[in-house]
């Protein structure tokens, strides 16, 4: 069986999966549990300044996106840092992390962005004997009103001026935990290297409202009447923090750097997918808070499963396989063409892919009387849509057509690779060939 | 072809061969993908899950269903079989709407339960069908341990002693492994061979000899089994059935279920297979319901149980009783055998009404005839070949914790032993707990 024992930035843990920091990793109790559970790994929840903790609602505090059959797709919430006291924190890290010498603990810690404030609590926590840091620059919510978090993961010097402080008070590893309330996710990134940061972590929550409560007229959750955005996770943010993730395992500057991928990670594959594009482990809050730690269980025997098949021995085998595959759109080859086909053993009729087709893509499906759904390959773009509504798994196929066959659609032949760069429509194009 | 379901009295080819292929398939066909996508996309991952606390073996149902759900359905077979190496069978006869499937919170919910069963099944087709068995052996541990009776019991001992190190023979006394597996369970749960096969498939665990036509009692002693191994494991079933203790039960045409059901399992061609024309089955419970069906199924044109209790009282579920119903089988209750009639072959047989007097079940005096050719008798098995010096309660050899029985080196388990209902998932549970405290009791 395949050897998860995953080493990143030196901290070596029996398997990639950590939980993130977050109320599963607030306390011994917890963590513990957590690690006897079989997570390879903890970020300890925020720990803030010495003096009085952080207080937080006594309502509500999360909010909520259902799928189907109520699976919680997406959370949010306005929970702070830890509201427990920095020594009593402290103690616990000391003692868990002597008991779990072949577990990851690192300490994750917000404090104002002042050097004095960094160089009080850094020796404490080394004093503890974890493993790393994880820098908070990324809570988007209550701590950003208070010039933290978020506040700080917006601004680049910040990052850079901070990482380089820990850098300078703390002997081991130091990781940035990056926001994604950012328009580009590479500055950040870049920042956070820029200060000597050893890896960086992304994403933390995504600014968002869940739902509007249409008597009280007020965001939901609602604390007396009134509701503030709140940071959304879960399985409906994994393909923001995919892409964030990606983008900077691809940019030059950072490329290759350690990350550890954050965002609705739930399932074996995906931390398999960030992994790929470039992460070195994984980090879970969401999963766990909804199914609880035996969650990791799957995600174990399904990644040592998918690893066997693929004949990948350790997990470093296949991280970043995926990166060299992100490419800018420019790039992509416009000479690739795939038409639609419909199994039709497999099709139940529901007509699903007729009425997208039909309705709001090219008209490129023939439905007959006895319901009947066929693809017209002179009409059909390729867009994928019908495959996406179809209700039926593997249902509808994506088919390649041949180099040197006819499209039916442009009655063209298909020809070798050519993208945006050399197309004739492309002005840029047409001004370099001149 | 000569013979229909009218014809009189016991015959073979009662059915085109076609109808008999469409009448035995599978009760619980395998789930395709798609179906077993949906399926898995219900559970609810539950804490401390209560269909897991129903399962005798305690197999991790909302993992091995996460498992599946996730598109790892080899993993989920793993998780199934670490806790019972015959969770390939399970998976087709447990009575799951009893079990697992009855205390499923969406059984709560909404009065439909998660497909354990089928979903069971799915996994674990899936992973047998790459034909590969999926654990290894621990280092040998140079002991030896001999385990009698080839069925559900000792197989999930055999396996589990020698994934543990240790070298296992198996006697049974049958020409064939399986038990009641291969000889008892309603062919259309195991269709296929399946139960040959997955024998086959466990036995790929190596280090286990199996020696069929070896009989406890005859020719084997417990004595000289005790002197030969470091232990003794005792999974004999019960093989003996109580009688029938009313006039005319020597009749022709009057046969013990369980025979009739053993020579339906291993008929090469179920066309050369008697049955009544009209058949009467004593009894209330599994073995009875499946003898009625597979009578039914066979072509006989008449098939009644007899149950001398309320439908409440009846050994086979509800889902049983109503497969019974869907299949034409009549189920009549509080009646109770007084007669077969006949001259040399049965032909009537004679019951009386009963009601419940202060508990005791008691004859109400009247009667009524049914028209019978054929007569099974399943009202219940019985230990037989126990060997002498065993403490027995209840006609069960008695046992405690892992299995000890009152016999230092012997252990037992399944149907032969004391607790648990008798049925393959317990015999399952029972012969793995005993290999676990064998383990311990040699290791030290
Ligand atoms: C007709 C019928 C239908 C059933 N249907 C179901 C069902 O759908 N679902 C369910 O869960 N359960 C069912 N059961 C019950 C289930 O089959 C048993 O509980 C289970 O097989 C018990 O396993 P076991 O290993 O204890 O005994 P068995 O399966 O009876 O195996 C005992 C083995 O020991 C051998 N043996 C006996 N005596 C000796 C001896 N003296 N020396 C050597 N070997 C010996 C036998 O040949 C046999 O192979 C059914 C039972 C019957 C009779
Ligand atoms: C209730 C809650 C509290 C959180 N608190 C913290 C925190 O204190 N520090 C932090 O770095 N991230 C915090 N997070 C963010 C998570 O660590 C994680 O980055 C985010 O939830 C995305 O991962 P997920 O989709 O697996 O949940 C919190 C998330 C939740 C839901
Ligand atoms: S999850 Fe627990 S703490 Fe939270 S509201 Fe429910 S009972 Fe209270
Ligand atoms: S959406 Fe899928 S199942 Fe429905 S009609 Fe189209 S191909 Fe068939
Ligand atoms: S009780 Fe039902 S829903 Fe809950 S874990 Fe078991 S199968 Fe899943």
């Amino acid at each position: 069986m395949a050897d998860l024992t995953t080493t990143f930035l030196g901290i070596t843990s029996p398997n990639p999966f950590w939980l993130a920091s977050a109320p599963p990793t607030d306390k011994e109790y917890n963590v513990r549990r957590a690690f006897e559970a079989g997570w390879g790994g903890v970020v300890w929840k925020t720990l803030g300044m010495e003096g009085q903790p952080v207080v937080n609602v006594n309502g509500p505090r999360y909010g909520a996106i259902f799928g189907a059959d109520r699976r919680l797709l997406g959370l949010n919430n306005i929970e702070l840092i830890t509201d427990r006291d920095l020594h009593r924190n402290l103690e616990e890290i000391t003692r868990v992390k002597k008991d779990y010498p072949d577990r990851a603990l690192i300490v994750s810690i917000m404090v104002p962005c002042e050097e004095e404030a960094w160089k009080a609590i850094l020796p404490l926590v080394e004093a503890t004997g974890a493993d790393g840091i994880e820098l908070n620059f990324g809570c988007p919510h209550g701590m950003a009103e208070r010039g933290m978090g978020s506040a700080v993961g917006q601004v680049p010097e910040y990052i850079t001026m901070v990482t380089e402080w820990c850098k300078m008070y703390y002997s081991k590893p130091v990781i940035v935990k990056l926001t994604p309330n950012i328009t580009d996710i590479r500055q950040p990134a870049r920042a956070a290297f820029k200060g000597n940061a050893d890896a960086v972590s992304l994403i933390n929550t995504i600014n968002s409202i869940t739902s509007v409560n249409l008597d009280a007229m007020s965001p939901e959750p609602m604390i007396d009447g009134k509701g503030t955005h709140g940071g959304y996770c879960g399985p409906a943010v994994k393909p923001i923090a995919m892409n964030m993730c990606a983008e900077i395992a691809r940019d030059p500057e950072t490329n290759g750097k350690p990350i550890s991928a954050i965002g609705g990670i739930t399932t074996w594959r995906d931390a398999a997918e960030f992994m790929a594009l470039g992460a070195g482990n994984v980090q879970v809050c969401t999963a766990a808070m909804t199914y609880g730690f035996k969650v990791v269980q799957e995600m174990i025997s399904g990644l040592s499963q998918w690893m066997d098949e693929k004949g990948y021995e350790k997990t470093s085998d296949f991280v970043g396989m995926a990166v060299p595959n992100v490419t800018d759109w420019q790039y992509l080859n416009l000479n690739y063409v795939t038409k639609a086909r419909i199994d039709q053993d497999a099709c139940i009729s529901c007509g699903r892919c007729y009425a997208a087709c039909e309705d709001t893509s090219h008209q490129a499906i023939d439905m007959s009387i006895d319901r009947v759904f066929t693809v017209k390959d002179d009409e059909c773009v390729a867009c994928n849509l019908c495959v996406n509504v179809c209700p039926v798994e593997g249902c509808i196929e994506m088919v390649e057509l041949e180099m040197g066959a006819l499209d039916e659609r442009t009655g063209e032949i298909v020809k070798p690779y050519a993208n945006w760069t050399s197309h004739p429509n492309n002005p840029g194009a047409i001004k370099a060939a001149e | 072809m000569s013979n229909t379901t009218m014809t009189p009295g016991i015959q073979p080819g009662r059915l085109p061969g076609e109808n008999l292929d469409v009448n035995f398939q599978d009760l619980h066909p395998p789930l395709t993908p798609h179906e077993a996508h949906v399926a898995a996309d219900r559970c609810y991952f539950c804490h401390d899950a209560p269909c897991m606390t129903a399962c005798p073996t305690s197999i991790d149902i909302p993992l091995f269903i996460r498992q599946i759900m996730t598109g790892t359905p080899e993993a989920a077979a793993r998780t199934i079989l670490e806790q019972n190496i015959l969770g390939g069978m399970c998976a087709r006869v447990c009575p799951t709407e009893t079990l697992c499937e009855e205390v499923c919170v969406r059984e709560t919910a909404e009065g439909q339960p998660v497909e354990i069963g089928r979903l069971q099944r799915y996994a674990t087709d899936t992973l047998m069908a790459r034909n590969s068995h999926p654990f290894a052996r621990a280092a040998e541990t140079g002991k030896r341990v001999a385990v009698v009776g080839a069925g559900p019991a000792g197989l999930a001992c055999a396996h589990r002693l020698a994934m543990k190190g240790h070298d296992v023979v198996m006697y049974d006394a049958r020409a064939k492994a399986g038990g009641l597996n291969e000889f008892g369970i309603a062919a259309y749960k195991s269709t296929e061979d399946f139960a040959a096969r997955e024998v086959a498939w466990l036995l790929g665990i190596g280090g286990i000899t199996v020696e069929t036509g070896r009989s406890l009692g005859a020719g084997l002693s417990l004595e000289q089994l005790k002197q030969d191994h470091d232990a003794v494991f005792l999974g004999i079933g019960l093989a003996g059935v109580n009688a029938l203790s009313v006039a005319g039960a020597e009749k022709d045409g009057v046969v013990d279920a369980v025979s009739f059901i053993a020579e339906l399992r291993q008929a090469e061609d179920l066309a050369t297979l008697p049955v009544g024309r009209r058949v009467v089955v004593i009894g209330g419970g599994m073995t009875a319901i499946d003898a009625a069906v597979q009578s039914r199924l066979l072509g006989a044109e008449s098939v009644t149980v007899a149950y001398r209790r309320g439908a409440d009282r009846m050994g086979a579920s509800q889902f049983e009783q109503d497969l019974a119903a869907s299949k034409g089988v009549r189920i009549m209750t509080n009646v109770m055998p007084v007669a077969v009639h006949g001259n040399g072959a049965a032909s009537e047989v004679e019951l009386e009404y009963t009601q419940d007097v202060d508990g005791r079940l008691t004859g109400t005096g009247e009667t009524v005839r049914l028209v019978a050719d054929q007569v099974f008798k399943a009202i219940g098995q019985t230990l037989q070949g126990a060997p002498e010096g065993l403490e027995i309660t209840r006609g069960k050899i008695v046992v405690t914790g892992g299995g000890r029985t009152s016999v230092k080196g012997v252990w037992a388990g399944g149907d032969c032993a004391l607790g648990g209902e008798d049925l393959t998932v317990t015999a399952v549970a029972e012969g793995r707990d005993a290999a676990e405290d064998i383990h311990k009791a040699l290791m030290g």
